[in-house]
């Protein structure tokens, strides 16, 4: 039996939602679904456009160090060997640094200075890269050969070993300036990660310690780092996610040369970023231009796993945060 | 227990003085490199500043903006094809981003808060936040400008916008998720369709940071150089045409920068300057218009 409607018919609009309701569900589906085929499309067209190279080469690409245009013939060590170094002088500046800074904001700092401070770290990662490579380049490269190469030199230089860290024409770039300015841009990404994991730290812990008769320092080394180390280290990969990929800064100081005659920190070099941002445009079709989408494709998967990595141990200090409280 | 101590003796005593002198003496140390740390972090921000500002300035005048990109040791010349390229490019990026960023943001706070779309986009969005921007580039080259055969503007365009989606994406999710849910439950209990509810009530009440969000990715974008490279490349003269190679503030700075000729070097310093300007106010916008919604 139909029921009674004292209202007669529905509005109009009543009606008309069911639609409206299945059109913005879809298109809300879809654009999650534009973000996983992203993903899925960057890694295809990667391997696509590597292809030629990967036949050719295969894994061995990894550690062949030549790399000859003019030859046709490529191989991606330089390259990767440039991106490991640099990215692993900026985290040896950068992760101490960073620690004394959160260290700094979350402990030390008086309550009024803690927000503009805060906020001036957060500006230092909101200048574009490019600020930096330039600045890097003209300002910095300089000063670095003047005051600190040419002095190592001096002094060093005839050491066997360590001598050969330091040679190279003083003009301010390498591996050593691309990695400071790493750091300099890679600082406050992991020093407000670092900051925020703090945060989470329960009060009443560093209370106990400090009842306990704890000093600043022990309260943060012995128990505010135990409980967020997970989110420390996660943190800390975030910033080399970033460090591996950075292009500008990189280009601008390193040199760009492809040589691994010396280990010298001061000798021009090449990374995977700046390898692409200087000859991918000029590269022929053919095993140069699939060589460096080879060099792409390899950087992306690092810094994947880095990413990957950094997520899922942040994840797992929120996870924890959950149960322990 | 007793209730007098006994008085410890006189090399006890000592022993227990010294150990917590060293631990007042590591602890001063600590935290002096603890300050050391902060300063050094400002040090290098007031440095890069203030040689921007003063190498910045020295550079710029009225011709920056109305004259096109100079050809090398010229007399005069500006950045206006580039400053105008920029500005083209990096809005259209975040017209076609900013809607699917916010529809996706939708998606997970509304429909994906749990179940393995949500999770997987969420967990992925992550990662393309930080993936390097040069390997967007490859992607946009090997998907369109391989395709069509040219570089073009609109190539730029592409890749920037696939930058500003994660950006928007992130913010808009984090805004969403911070609606009170007696909000919806009452605009449901009104008979509120579910799109009407997001659009009317939860979107509203969060606009403040979903701008947020698209300020962020503009001052992102505006300073992005590694996905314009091979999309957009560049060009000396002035263009609005979508189809050719197109000029932008960043590249002409690296090309400028990484010359030897003066003019240029001067013209890139301009450039700079002006878009840490830009991005700086940007930021100090967004968060500005942030703080005093909340």
């Amino acid at each position: 039996m139909e029921r009674a409607d004292p209202l007669g018919r529905p509005p109009a609009a009543r009606r008309s939602s069911p639609w409206g309701d299945r059109l913005f569900s879809v298109l809300a589906h879809a654009a999650a679904w534009v973000t996983l085929a992203l993903l899925a499309g960057i890694i295809a067209s990667l391997v696509i456009g590597a292809w030629p190279a990967i036949r050719e080469y295969g894994i061995e690409f990894l550690w062949r160090s030549e790399w000859d245009p003019v030859q046709d013939r490529y191989g991606g060590l330089v390259m990767i060997y440039g991106t490991l170094v640099t990215s692993f002088i900026a985290l040896l500046i950068a992760v101490p640094v960073s620690f004394g800074i959160a260290l700094f904001l979350t402990e030390l700092s008086p309550a009024w200075l803690k927000r503009p401070l805060g906020i001036a770290i957060e500006l230092l990662a909101a200048v574009p890269s490019i600020v930096y490579g330039m600045w890097g380049l003209l300002v910095f490269g300089p000063l670095l050969a003047r005051y600190v190469q040419q002095p190592l030199q001096s002094a060093f230089g005839d050491v066997p070993g360590l001598g050969q860290l330091f040679s190279g024409p003083p003009v301010g770039l390498g591996l050593l300036s691309a990695g400071i300015i790493l750091a300099i841009m890679v600082i406050p990404f992991i020093a407000s990660v670092m900051r925020d994991v703090f945060d989470v730290t329960p009060p009443m812990l560093k209370e106990s310690a400090y009842g306990l008769g704890s000093t600043t320092w022990e309260v943060v080394w012995k128990v505010v780092l135990p409980y967020t180390k997970t989110g420390v280290i996660g943190g800390i990969m975030l910033g080399l996610g970033r460090a591996l990929g950075e292009t500008m800064a990189v280009t601008f100081v390193i040199g760009n040369m492809n040589q691994l005659d010396s280990l010298s920190l001061f000798e021009a070099a090449n990374s995977i970023t700046s390898a692409l941002a200087n000859e991918f445009a000029e590269a022929g079709e053919g095993l140069h231009q699939a060589s460096l989408i080879y060099l792409g494709l390899i950087l992306f998967f690092i810094t994947f796993v880095v990413l990957s990595l950094s997520k899922i141990l942040l994840a797992q200090l929120k996870k924890g945060e959950g149960a322990r409280s | 227990m007793s209730a007098v101590p006994t008085p410890l003796s006189a090399p006890a005593h000592d022993t227990r003085m010294a150990i917590f002198r060293r631990r007042k003496r590591v602890n001063a140390i600590a935290l002096t490199l603890s300050l050391a740390a902060m300063a050094f972090g400002l040090f290098w921000l007031i440095w890069i500043l203030v040689e921007t500002v003063r190498l910045g300035v020295g550079g710029l005048a009225w011709s920056t903006f109305t004259e096109m990109t100079p050809p090398p040791q010229a007399e005069t010349g500006g950045l206006a094809n580039a400053i105008f390229g920029s500005a083209l490019m990096v809005s259209l990026a975040t017209l076609i981003g900013t809607p699917v960023g916010v529809m996706a943001g939708v998606y997970l706070a509304e429909y994906g808060q749990r179940g393995w779309l949500g999770s997987a986009t969420r967990f992925i969005n992550d990662i393309l936040l930080s993936a390097p921007s040069i390997v967007i580039g490859l992607f946009i080259y090997a998907v369109w400008v391989a395709r069509v055969k040219s570089f073009s503007g609109f190539a730029g365009v592409l890749a920037l916008a696939l930058i500003v989606i994660p950006v928007v994406i992130r913010t808009t999710e984090n805004m969403l998720v911070l609606i009170p849910n007696s909000l919806r439950e009452a605009a449901y209990a009104l008979g509120t369709p579910k799109w009407k509810v997001i659009l009317a009530v939860t979107l509203k009440a969060a606009r403040a940071g979903v701008v947020t969000g698209v300020l962020l990715a503009l001052a992102r974008i505006a300073g992005e150089t590694a996905p314009l490279l091979f999309t957009a490349l560049s060009n000396q003269f002035w263009t609005s045409d979508l189809g050719e190679p197109m000029a932008s503030l960043p590249v002409t700075i690296f090309k400028f920068a990484m010359s030897p000729y003066e003019n240029w070097q001067k013209l890139a310093w301009a450039g700079v300057f002006l878009i840490t300007l830009g991005v700086l106010a940007l930021n100090i916008l967004a968060r500005v218009l942030f703080r005093n919604k909340h």
